[in-house]
């Protein structure tokens, strides 16, 4: 138990994820506060004279943000609702990023395409999930039959696409599976799209996120209005961001499981050396078929849950920014890892958060002018898409806080392929190894 | 195990071609269950190619490759495999991010079962599967003395040890014959006498035939049962060790042209 960290009682216990008993309780104490986040913690009871200017300062402040009514002051966390949801999309896009982290991280497959993906599941979410009337397609099916039904769907798809797709690699997968997202926009736009869809720019009434066996009046679990959950009043905002964060944990743990398995390895030694790996009896083509049936099943899952999120969904919206943002978050967390992946996700998502909230802070006097991104980002606040964030002009600055995004993006891309490839979880393996040698430093 | 008579391994006239390169002509040779046959041969002389198309990573034009008495001509890499012909490379084909107890488990890919699903799942059969592999992976690992490096990636390995690592991804695979391309080039005497041992071994303890392409003669000379020599693609000679080592027409094609006139004329 103490002593050498190397050696474990036995294989299995090896074999778990979470292996020693200080990754235990870490895991553990990092999961219960995720659960806890969106919640207003009552931790100091009395106001402490002087210490307003703390809920000035950026970012931090927001912890500290003195609460309403009766004076009692909150320790908030995220019960702000403008940080609730960008956590909120973080599960959402992880789910999808863990997807092309198998295909992409672990499998070599490189595809711009996940987007495309998204898009469709995205799609059929809607289809399946939300009422038709007579302009719009839909079939009003309870979450547990759409949200599979989305993944299965961009399933189905990638299998039409995969004869090709598994043939191709580098470069070639890439261009091709690119090209899959400029379809993917055309497709939405048509007037068959635009009836699933919704209208542009005004969307349709999204599927419901309640559980319900069927289509009954009451749902078994109500996850779209403001109500009880055993003992606590929860927000509908709040409620959205449990579910999705116990979806985010079920296919992080789903995602691991292929990776530390039988298949995980497979594909690895594709990516690494294929003709050795056929050798050894790792089927190529299967296994590269595999990688991609599981990446686009998890993309289609993620696009259904954005589409419920987000109330609408625009086909530029699965364009190629976004996967251009899902190859940011794999090497900025470090592709092939599951952590990675999850890191890297969470800081794409939060960075563009920090940017608007600095943006703010810096120009606080004139305070931020509602802008313009363009056609594509909807501004309306209560239906942003999240995921692109939308934009404030403040005066001065010459770029939209969007275009500071796509720049930040850019260089973050740059800055971790020279500096550090295995991204983020690099940088965490090395501090660990320090530490663990500590005060042997070689 | 096999019927006397049907030989493990079996090539007739093989012959394969590169454009106008004519990498293995006409060649023809048997493995024996339990045997140990070594192929050797000037640089060129298209031992790595046989166990290409061994492997079916090259399909030769001409001939006939049969495993236990069956045409394999035509059967996928992977295939080969499984039906138990493992082998190393010349040029070490590890996985090299990969630690190697994840490389000697991809060796194992092919004897485990559970599918794509059951490994997401995790809990049950695949987590049993898991388990029992890496048992018998650690035997390996005991096997080949690889132990201090079982958690590094083996890109870090030194040399001699990722050609361990290498023999030990083959025995992984549970094979029944087992290809070695150049097992102990580029390694000192120590090296070399621990690599021979290993090999006796997995001979005469794991009853593992083997085809060994090696450059040391005196390894070869003293461990294989048969030996074939190979000169431009083409069989020149094929005996034990002995009747190799006499043979005029090898000692014409291992020493140069010049020889050739003087031994004997044999080879044209
Ligand atoms: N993929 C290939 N394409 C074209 N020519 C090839 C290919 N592989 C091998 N050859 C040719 O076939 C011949 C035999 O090569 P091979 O690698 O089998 O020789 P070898 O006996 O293993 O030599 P060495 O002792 O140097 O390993 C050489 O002339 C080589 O150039
Ligand atoms: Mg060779």
């Amino acid at each position: 138990m103490f002593g050498r960290p190397n050696l474990y009682t036995s294989y299995e216990q090896e074999s778990q994820i979470f292996s020693t008993w200080t990754q235990k309780v870490l895991a553990a104490f990092g999961i219960l506060l995720l659960f806890l986040l969106p919640f207003d913690i009552p931790a100091i009871t009395t106001k402490i004279p002087g210490t307003g200017w703390l809920a000035d300062i950026p970012v931090l402040g927001r912890v500290f943000s003195w609460s309403i009514g009766d004076g009692i002051p909150l320790v908030r966390f995220l019960g702000d609702a403008d940080w609730l949801r960008p956590m909120t999309t973080v599960f959402m896009l992880a789910i999808a990023a863990l997807g092309l982290n198998i295909l992409s991280g672990v499998a070599g497959q490189v595809s711009l395409g996940h987007a495309f993906f998204m898009g469709v599941g995205a799609c059929t979410g809607v289809f399946l999930g939300g009422e038709s009337s007579e302009a719009l397609y839909g079939l009003g099916l309870p979450i547990w039959i759409w949200l599979p039904g989305a993944g299965i769907a961009a399933v189905l798809i990638g299998i039409i696409v995969s004869p090709v797709a598994v043939k191709l690699r580098g470069l070639y997968l890439a261009i091709v599976t690119l090209g899959l997202v400029f379809v993917g926009i055309h497709l939405g736009n048509t007037s068959w799209g635009r009836k699933i869809a919704g209208p542009p720019a005004l969307g349709r009434k999204y599927p419901e996120l309640d559980i319900r066996l069927w289509k009954e009046e009451d749902p078994l679990i109500n996850v779209s209005d403001d109500g009880r959950w055993l003992w606590f009043d929860v927000t509908d905002a709040q409620k959205r961001y449990l579910l999705y964060l116990v979806l985010a944990i079920a296919f992080a743990f789903v995602a691991k499981n292929i990776i530390r398995s039988r298949t995980g390895r497979a594909l690895q030694a594709i990516r690494d050396r294929d003709i050795a790996a056929e050798v050894m009896g790792v089927p190529e083509f299967k296994y590269k078929l595999i990688a991609f049936a599981i990446s686009s099943f998890f993309a289609g899952v993620a696009g259904a849950l954005f589409a419920a999120l987000s109330g609408q969904i625009l086909a530029e919206a699965f364009g190629l920014f976004l996967s251009v943002e899902f190859i940011a978050i794999l090497l900025i967390g470090g592709a092939g890892t599951t952590s990675g992946t999850l890191i890297g996700t969470f800081f794409v998502v939060m960075i563009p958060q920090f940017v608007e909230e600095i943006t703010k802070w810096l120009d606080k006097s004139e305070g931020p002018i509602g802008g313009t991104v363009g056609e594509l980002i909807l501004t309306d606040g209560s239906g942003d898409l999240g995921v692109i964030n939308t934009s404030t002009v403040t005066p001065g600055w010459t770029l939209s806080v969007f275009d500071w995004n796509i720049v930040l993006f850019g260089v973050l891309i740059i800055v971790f392929l020279i500096v550090e490839p295995l991204g983020l979880f690099g940088i965490w393996v090395k501090v660990r190894n320090y530490w663990k040698r500590w005060p042997f430093s070689y | 195990m096999s019927e006397s008579g049907t030989p493990l391994l079996e090539l007739s006239e093989v012959t394969l071609r590169f454009g106008g390169v004519t990498a293995i002509n006409d060649v023809s040779f048997s493995v024996a269950d339990k045997e140990l046959f070594a192929i050797i041969g000037p640089n060129g002389a298209g031992k790595t190619s046989i166990f290409n198309t061994i492997s079916q990573v090259y399909r030769p034009q001409e001939g006939d490759i049969r495993w236990r008495g069956d045409s394999i001509m035509g059967t996928r890499p992977d295939r080969i495999a499984k039906l138990g012909i493992a082998r190393t490379f010349q040029n070490i084909e590890l996985f090299p991010q990969m630690t190697v107890i994840d490389n000697l488990l991809t060796g194992h890919h092919v004897r485990m079962q559970r599918s794509w699903l059951a490994g997401a799942l995790w809990f049950g059969p695949a987590k049993a599967e898991e388990i029992a592999s890496r048992r018998k992976v650690e035997d390996i690992i005991d096997f080949l003395e690889i132990g201090r490096w079982r958690k590094h990636p083996v890109a870090l390995l030194p040399y001699g040890f990722q050609k361990r690592v290498e023999l030990g991804r083959a025995l992984a695979m549970e094979p029944e014959l087992l290809l070695l391309d150049e097992p102990v080039a580029g390694m000192n005497l120590e090296e070399t006498e621990d690599m021979a041992r290993f090999i006796l071994d997995i001979q005469r303890e794991l009853g593992i035939s083997m085809v060994l392409v090696e450059h040391d003669m005196g390894l070869v000379m003293d461990i294989a049962d048969r030996v074939m020599v190979l000169d431009f693609g083409t069989k020149i000679a094929e005996g034990t060790p002995a009747e190799v080592q006499n043979d005029p027409a090898v000692i014409a094609a291992y020493l140069g042209s010049e020889f050739a006139s003087t031994s004997e004329a044999s080879k044209t």
